[in-house]
């Protein structure tokens, strides 16, 4: 028999797991609860960056996740700590982005106690994870985390959390690592079904007006060049969702843009006037619908997707395809022949020549014209967002080419989530420029976050478009509600250039349109944590727009103004 | 319309909470829920009557199978199956009552389990419409409690869901 033991603390065995999954960062922040884990952290390999508020730390687990395609990690402390991590883990959840998050807890014999510090997370997370875990033996946490990152990770992505009483972390046990997840209800399916693909191959046959609609399946799924082989194969053109930028090349002749309210006006009318949809990896959301029951009135529609509860959600669909994106493409380009679509392309670029996106030039400095700019400057960065207009005009005026160079709180619209997003992202891609594109009202709900970018020298740049507005709902307010702009108005309230400063970070402000490029130049050179103020035209309308409720080809402009 | 599911679920601490959260969530309604541990102590059964139409119903399936905890999910088509429901019903009752009570659950072979000079509890085990019956009948005597414990079913045959 052997002499060797392996015997170690729960702690010490999460950080092992941790190796073991080949982990070298994580996000966090420590308290009561965690003290033995963040004890075994000071003198492990792996990477902490300190954030300065527990939902960010979940937010740059995200977004490291986005940008690198790794799992992310984060990890808080119980109670108030983990609840903290509710709406980043939410964000996860609702555009299916694999993190696992570590919550600690308070001690076995206290659970149910109301004890110090004492959440739920396990209950509270219920509904917005794809899978949790509240660890009652030390011999169960290695199956637990390697279970987790399984989880996280493979079929439809998502958040999954760890809650780990303090005892457990402290008591010793002989660690042993399972090479492999045995799960025996949990088995997502890979290889789409061999009929449903022949059926789909004698639709695209049969169809004169095709159009392929991506989500960000396309990306998690890693199919983008198989989605363009196919696209070009049957010279269908191809439309995005939000999370899907990037999926397809932008500069493509067969692409589209945005569908939806927010869309492109020629995307919302291939989908209105098409025989066929190939949705790929997307989810039929609301945003991208509009009036569900005139949504593409004239296609059949295949559905691809790795989750069977997306099929027939929220459209009837005539052929569902339940597997891998990126499997059930390469089959797809196997089977399909040829196509040219001439006249139906032809029809596309006459919509693409009469209704591109526009916006009125003029001496104001516009929040187009600054996206533009940043794309010129850097059009291989990786853009993370705020929510609101700048969202919108982040996805219409930035060229995305590549995959996992557009990150976006998609499903939840978390405002707060660009700046630590944009943390994780440039921390797993530090080669990359990542610019937060943010604005003046979503860029407070985060702006904390200045202190660990300046203390762990994360050179991410924010470019604030500052209307002194919350935009999105002031437009709203300007369309719908007479112009009365309740609780909307936040001019003059912080001097931004200032507060970069206050934390050491580089403040430039922008008020004039040949001031824009030299400033993001500026910014990218320094190599330094730099916030931009532009002071943009403060009543701006993102444009073109589905009204509420509204048919998608619906979709007005809306940039008469002043 | 009601449909009957047999969830298989792994036998462990927080998974019907899991199950019964996906339903308010999601707003679907549950008309009655019962489980139990099966013939594996690693496994637990769910026996959950929903209400919904087909595409209602589709969803549900699907978003149970989602859980990771859930092993599968069968719905149970009456015709194919047989199902019970245990009831204990107190109905209030004296001398003058009694003796016509005993008539009823007599012919209903439900069994009386409990006798006061004031009531009696009476245990009958059945499919809904025979439980309805007897309810019914048992109602003008006033009926002071009722418990029961939700459908169970198992399909017919040899072979397992």
């Amino acid at each position: 028999m052997s002499e060797f033991t392996n015997k170690m603390t729960g702690a010490r065995a999460l950080i092992e797991c941790l190796y073991r999954e080949g982990v070298d960062t994580i996000f966090g922040y420590p308290g009561g609860a965690v003290l033995p884990i963040y004890d075994e952290l000071y003198h492990s390999k792996i990477k902490h960056i300190l954030v300065r508020h527990e939902q960010s730390a979940a937010h740059a687990a995200d977004g490291y996740a986005r940008a690198t395609g790794k799992t992310g990690v984060c990890l808080s402390t119980s109670g108030p700590g983990a609840t903290n991590l509710v709406t980043g883990i939410a964000t996860a959840y609702m555009d299916s982005v694999p993190i696992v998050a570590f919550t600690g807890q308070v001690p076995s014999s206290l659970i149910g106690n109301d004890a110090f510090q004492e959440a739920n997370i396990t209950g509270i997370t219920l509904p917005i994870t794809k899978h949790n875990y509240l660890v009652q033996d030390v011999k169960e946490l290695p199956k637990i985390i390697k279970e987790a990152f399984h989880i996280a990770s493979t079929g439809r992505p998502g958040p999954v959390l760890i809650d780990i009483p303090k005892d457990i972390t402290t008591e010793e046990f002989e660690f042993y690592y399972p090479e492999k997840v045995e799960l025996r209800s949990y088995k997502p399916t890979y290889k789409g079904n061999k009929q449903q693909i022949k059926k789909a191959v004698e639709e695209i046959k049969k169809a004169s007006q095709p159009v392929i609609y991506v989500g960000g399946g396309v990306i998690s799924s890693n199919s983008s060049e198989s989605l363009l082989a196919f696209a070009e194969k049957i010279n269908a053109p191809v439309t995005s969702t939000l999370t899907g930028m990037g999926a397809f090349p932008g500069n493509h002749p067969l692409y589209l843009g945005m569908l939806g309210m927010h869309g492109t006006k020629y995307a919302n009318y291939s989908i209105q006037e098409a025989d066929l949809i190939i949705a790929i990896g997307a989810r039929f959301d609301d945003r991208v619908t509009g009036k569900v029951e005139s949504f593409a009135p004239n296609a059949n529609i295949i559905h691809i997707d790795i989750d069977p509860a997306e099929i027939s959600k929220n459209i009837e669909v005539m052929i569902p395809i339940v597997g891998d994106a990126n499997w059930i493409l390469k089959e797809l380009i196997k089977e399909t022949e040829h196509k040219q679509h001439s006249e139906w392309l032809a029809k596309i670029n006459r919509w693409k020549k009469d209704c591109c996106l526009h916006y009125v030039k003029n001496d104001k400095l516009k929040p187009q014209f600054i996206i533009e700019q940043i794309c010129e400057s850097s059009k291989d960065a990786i853009i993370v967002t705020e929510v609101g207009q700048h969202q919108m005009w982040a996805s219409q005026y930035f060229q995305y080419t590549k995959p996992r160079t557009f990150i976006t709180s998609g499903g939840l619209g978390t405002m707060g989530y660009g700046f630590p997003a944009a943390i994780g992202a440039k921390v797993g891609m530090p080669e990359k420029d990542v610019f937060d594109i943010a604005g003046d009202g979503s860029f407070q709900m985060s702006s904390q976050e200045l202190a660990t970018v300046v203390s762990s020298d994360i050179p991410v740049i924010i470019a604030i478009l500052n209307n002194g507005y919350l935009g999105m709902v002031r437009q709203w307010q300007e369309l719908f509600f007479s112009k009365r702009y309740s609780s909307t108005c936040i001019k003059d309230s912080v001097d931004f250039v200032k507060l970069a400063e206050a934390y050491g970070a580089l403040g430039i402000r922008v008020q004039k349109q040949e001031e824009v490029k030299p400033a993001i130049e500026k910014a990218i050179a320094s190599k330094r944590p730099t916030l931009i103020d532009f002071i943009v035209e403060c009543e701006e309308n993102v444009s073109p727009m589905v009204p509420a409720g509204a048919a998608i080809n619906e979709i007005l402009d809306l940039e008469v103004k002043k | 319309m009601k449909h009957t599911l047999a969830v298989l679920v792994e036998n462990r601490h927080g998974v019907l909470s899991r199950v019964a959260g996906l339903f308010s969530r999601r707003g679907y309604n549950i008309d009655s829920l019962a489980v139990g541990v099966t013939e594996d102590p690693t496994i637990s059964r769910m026996t959950i009557v929903v209400r919904g139409d087909d595409r209602v119903l589709e969803q549900v399936v699907k978003q149970l199978n989602k859980l990771i905890d859930v092993i599968r999910v069968t719905d149970i088509e009456s015709e194919d199956s047989v199902d019970r429901e245990l009831v204990l019903i107190k109905v209030a009752s004296d001398v003058n009552t009694r003796a016509e009570i005993i008539q009823i659950v007599d012919i209903f072979r439900a069994r009386i389990v409990d006798v006061s000079t004031k009531s009696l509890i009476i245990e009958i085990t059945g499919n809904e419409d025979k439980i309805l019956a007897l309810e019914k009948l048992l109602r003008p005597f006033g009926i002071k409690e009722l418990a029961r414990t939700g459908k169970i079913a198992l399909t017919r045959g040899a072979k397992k869901v």
